[in-house]
């Protein structure tokens, strides 16, 4: 049986792929968030996951305004990094995992999450960024991954009960695979940001370490929490934090925190990562 | 009016804006090809009027005015492919959108960012 066994958190800011492409890694600005992701190339390379489940966002880039999938789960046998305006990232292509992808959709469609299935689609820096944090610059990606992908960029995003309780048939379908697959799930994106008019530039702390906190000690509350309350507090792209909650639906109720890293700034970013394990595990 | 309106310096992508800025939004996304880019940064003016923007979508776009482009309904995530371009980073967008310098903007960053306090509402900040 497949089973997932751990959870990451992270941010997915362009600008820390970049960095990296342009081999700026020991520069003083960066050093910090390179180094804050030591620990978890270590952890990832000892856990060995067969598959990634990496949620994330498309920034505009397989998904235009002419089709908005509210959640969007990739089942071909590869995605290739995306043009985003200055030329593809020079990183592996994305092996996915169809025959469990396509499990899950069929899954999650029974569960009455009406996903939708994508066979073809381009991966932009919200996928490729997390990868090249937890694994560096590989000639392959070590294991497969299944996009998947959530709208954030036209609002109303799904709320973040919603992303839980997706992450929680996630489960239920990975768990029903026959396969035995050791699966690690990512959510990504955030944490406090603003990218975006007089605004821009906002960082709000305790927020994000609240946020984080909570992912162990009491995720309801993150659950709970509104729109309103990530634009206002977390900044208008800070709601994409609704994507780490479907990272920890999809773990045991009672987690461990095994790490974390917090960092600003990275870009405009308040960067924030975090690693759980379920219990059991 | 809805609640994050009264969010500060903050336009939200709600279905008005989209609805708006569909084809200033469009446009962007034909950024996405080496050769469209090529053919803006050309002749900028004909490029445009490929598309059925408004008059206003489109000098916000020829002249940069990056929190124009927002009011008229233009995305970040769309408008960034401009600034892509143009070859800005998103921190020098950032700096034009609140109105300081790129080093005033990196330094505030480096500080720890723009602070939450008296950024949470209109009425606070009045």
């Amino acid at each position: 049986m497949a089973r997932i066994v751990a959870g990451v958190g992270t941010s997915h800011v362009p600008a820390v792929g970049a960095a990296l492409d342009l081999g700026k890694t020991a520069e003083p600005y960066w050093a910090p968030v390179f180094a804050g992701y030591e620990f978890s190339k270590k952890w990832i390379e000892e856990i060995k996951p067969d598959v990634i489940i990496l949620v994330y966002n498309d920034h505009a880039s397989a998904f235009s305004l002419e089709l908005i999938p509210t959640f969007a789960i990739g089942c071909a046998d590869e995605f290739a990094p995306a043009d985003e305006g200055w030329g593809p990232r020079p990183v592996p292509t994305v092996k996915g995992a169809p025959d469990l992808a396509w499990h899950i959709a069929q899954s999650l469609v029974l569960d009455e999450f009406d996903m939708t299935i994508v066979n073809k689609m381009d991966v932009d820096h919200g996928l490729t960024v997390p990868l090249s944090l937890m694994f560096g610059q590989p000639e392959q990606w070590p294991c497969a991954v299944i996009p998947l992908a959530v709208n954030v960029v036209q609002y109303p995003p799904p709320t973040g009960n919603r992303c839980f309780n997706l992450g929680r048939a996630i489960k239920k379908a990975v768990e029903s695979f026959p396969e035995d697959l050791k699966v690690v799930v990512f959510g990504t994106g955030g944490m406090s940001h603003q990218l975006q008019g007089p605004r821009a530039g906002l960082i709000n702390r305790e927020f994000d370490t609240r946020f984080l906190d909570n992912m162990t000690k009491d995720p309801k509350a993150n659950v709970a929490l509104p729109h309103i309350e990530y634009l206002r507090e977390a900044g208008s792209e800070g709601v994409e934090l609704v994507m780490w909650l479907v990272m920890r639906g999809a773990l045991s109720d009672d987690v461990r925190e095994v790490y974390r890293f917090y960092h600003v700034p990275a870009s405009n970013t308040g960067l924030g990562h975090i690693i759980l394990e379920n219990e059991s595990a | 009016m809805a609640d994050y309106h009264d969010i500060p310096g903050t336009t939200v992508f709600d279905a008005a804006q989209s609805r708006k800025g569909f084809h200033l939004n469009q446009f962007c996304m034909s950024l996405m090809k080496g050769e469209n880019r090529e053919a803006f940064k050309a002749d900028q003016r004909a490029y445009v009027d490929r598309f059925p923007m408004t008059e206003a979508q489109k000098l916000s776009v020829l002249n940069r005015d990056w929190n124009g482009m927002i009011a008229q309904g233009g995305n970040i995530y769309f408008t960034a492919k401009i600034a892509a371009t143009d070859g800005l980073s998103f921190q020098q967008v950032a700096a034009m959108m609140s109105g300081v310098t790129q080093s005033e903007y990196a330094a505030m960053m480096l500080a720890g960012g723009r602070s939450i306090e008296g950024n949470r509402s209109k009425s606070e900040k009045a």
